[in-house]
């Protein structure tokens, strides 16, 4: 009877593991810590970036921080007012995003309906190179090669202005939202494309009435990724834009941005703790502050336009 | 060479061939002297970067008849069809040889623009491809393109009516036409198809991804469509192309010399002579499924 039943058991299929899989929790501990790192990270900015704010808001008053129309920190009498630092932002950010938005869209349409697969093994790395300058090039570009064919043109812009600065800004972001349009637009099912062609549709109907709206997440999506760098972006402005606090919003005229404030202001002989490094700490939380709020509407945007093709 | 039977012959049963089915079909075929021909296919022959997908196919179809094409995957029967509304034509690498008269004009002539053929041969294809938009806007989508847009609304309905769709959707024209069944949703290609008024219509394996109560429904679609329309459908499916077609070509695959394969037509005649009296060794052996 008992030989029986050991029988038995030995027989039974042996479902269990016979040893613990430790390599499989090394594994999986090494992919946490990687994406632990960069959630780290993101606090650790946010805190060192929010503490000092904090501190630089319990001296300056935070209405007449966002309401203030003069910003003039490092002058005496001082003023704290952010806005005239917000539309110089604004301003290129706005000059950039209507060069890159028609052009980059543009460029992706025709790379994804137009152009021959030849064509397009060429075209697209070119593109990505350009993506690939350093933003410091692309500053004396704009200084010294855009702005004075502005001039040639007749416009009354100076040495230094928003639309020169935005204009470069808006060439170097084409790539970007070619490149992330394009591949949204590749990925719009065959069928849909001969679903349409199939009905008498033109190139242009079927790129514009179905391929468009189809990928139009990518599209927002590569859109809002172009807005993002413009409004982060350094270099150019601190170059081209002439760090001169403005609110006029005059494409034409030297304007400060937040970044070029924060670049310029940091790289001083701003003595540490003092309300002027503050500011720093101030302008750079407005500018996170922005951004979030501006991905957050995108997300919202991209989920009521979607046109989901599955 | 195309051959086509003057009279009736009597039929013999084959195994695996449903005769009740092709009985039911009905009507017996007009003499050839009374049917108009639409198309009429001269030595035509597909290649893709050089390789020969098709070759020396030679047959005509005629006005309001269905027309099936069958065989074994490979054989280019979908490559066939394609070539009728230059739908290859999107296709990279791809040349046709040879000619299809479309009304006595040559459809691959040099002045002729793939949207005008489009407009008069549509299509309906393997998978269902509704747009990612409402039911109405997919129906509405041809009129809206080629510029038919006086009473939309009367013209997208009649095509649902005629695509048997319109008791099923009417009150949810403005919905999603991806929250559709399957069936539902190849119905709604068909009336998109039919929106434009085209003259010819063609199907590439229209009900492969339905299941049978809707592939039944597909199919009683195409006997009441072919009296106003003349229907060219590709299946892998013998019985579907018994049950629906009047004329029916057989293709097979030859092998080239570097392994190639290549689709040729073996045998063009009625549905019924084809099921029961194939005069070609290889057609019998497929539709008693030999082979294939």
């Amino acid at each position: 009877m008992a030989t029986g039943e050991a029988t038995a058991a030995d027989q039974r299929i042996a479902l269990r593991a016979p040893r613990r899989r430790w390599g499989e929790d090394v594994i999986k501990g090494a992919l946490a810590l990687c994406a632990l790192l960069s959630v780290a990270t993101t606090i650790g900015i946010v805190a060192a970036l929010f503490l000092p704010a904090f501190e630089f808001f319990e001296e300056i008053s935070i209405v007449d921080f966002i309401t203030g129309t003069n910003w003039a920190p490092l002058f005496a009498p001082s003023s704290f007012g952010v806005l005239p630092l917000v539309a110089g932002t604004l301003l290129v950010t706005a000059i950039a995003c209507a060069v890159c938005m028609p052009f980059g869209l543009g460029a992706a349409i025709y790379l994804s309906e137009y152009a021959r697969a030849r064509t397009r093994k060429s075209v697209k790395p070119a593109l990505e190179v350009l993506a690939g300058i350093p933003t410091v090039v692309y500053g004396y570009f704009a200084l010294t090669f855009v702005g004075p064919r502005l001039q040639d043109l007749g416009l009354p812009v100076g040495v230094f202005s928003a639309l020169s600065a935005g204009l470069v800004m808006g060439v170097m972001l084409i790539p970007t939202v070619a490149s992330v349009s394009e591949d949204a637009m590749s990925a719009v099912p065959r069928d849909l494309r001969d679903g349409a062609y199939a009905l008498g549709s033109t190139r242009l109907q079927v790129a514009t009435r179905i391929v468009v709206p189809a990928a139009v997440s990518g599209i927002i999506a590569s859109y809002v990724l172009a807005i993002s760098r413009a409004v982060g972006e350094t270099m150019i402005v601190l170059i081209a834009a002439g760090g001169q606090p403005n609110l006029a919003w005059n494409p034409l005229e030297a304007v400060q941005t937040m970044t070029a404030f924060v670049a310029a202001t940091g790289q001083g002989d701003t003595p540490t703790g003092s309300i002027e490094y503050k500011t720093i700490f101030a302008v750079g939380a407005t500018l996170f502050v922005m951004t979030f709020v501006m991905n957050l509407l995108s997300i919202r945007l991209v989920r009521r336009f979607r046109e989901v093709y599955e | 060479m195309v051959t086509v039977p003057e009279s009736q012959t009597v039929p013999v049963t084959l195994p695996g061939v449903n005769v009740d089915a092709v009985a039911e079909r009905g009507r017996p075929l007009p003499a050839r002297e009374l049917r108009e021909v639409v198309f009429d296919v001269q030595g035509l022959g597909v290649s893709y970067s050089g390789n020969m997908a098709l070759q020396d196919v030679s047959l005509e179809v005629y006005r309001n008849f269905v027309t099936a094409f069958i065989g074994p995957s490979g054989c280019g029967k979908s490559t066939f069809i394609r070539c009728f509304n230059h739908m290859n034509a999107l296709i990279p690498g791809a040349r046709i040889h040879g000619r299809i008269l479309y009304h006595e004009q040559d459809l691959y002539g040099t002045d002729v623009d793939p949207v005008e053929v489009r407009k008069r041969i549509g299509m309906v294809f393997q998978k269902p491809n509704p747009f990612p938009k409402s039911i109405y806007d997919n129906v509405a989508f041809g009129p809206r393109v080629l510029g038919m847009t006086d009473g939309l609304d009367e013209r997208v309905e009649r095509a649902l009516h005629q695509a048997a769709l319109w008791d099923e959707v009417k009150d949810r024209l403005k919905a999603s036409a991806l929250g559709l069944s399957g069936g539902q949703q190849q119905r709604l290609c068909i009336a998109r198809c039919l929106a434009v008024e085209p003259e010819v219509i063609l199907m590439d394996e229209p009900a492969s991804a339905l299941d049978p109560i809707a592939t039944t429904r597909i199919e009683d679609l195409m006997h009441e469509l072919k009296r106003d329309y003349t229907i060219i459908v590709v299946t892998h499916n013998m019985q579907q192309a018994a049950r629906v077609a009047d004329m029916t070509a057989f293709f097979s695959v030859t092998r080239g010399g570097e392994g190639q394969r290549t689709g040729i037509l073996i045998e063009y005649d009625a549905t019924d002579k084809i099921f029961t009296q194939p005069s070609d060794k290889r057609t019998e052996d497929y539709v008693t499924g030999r082979f294939g």
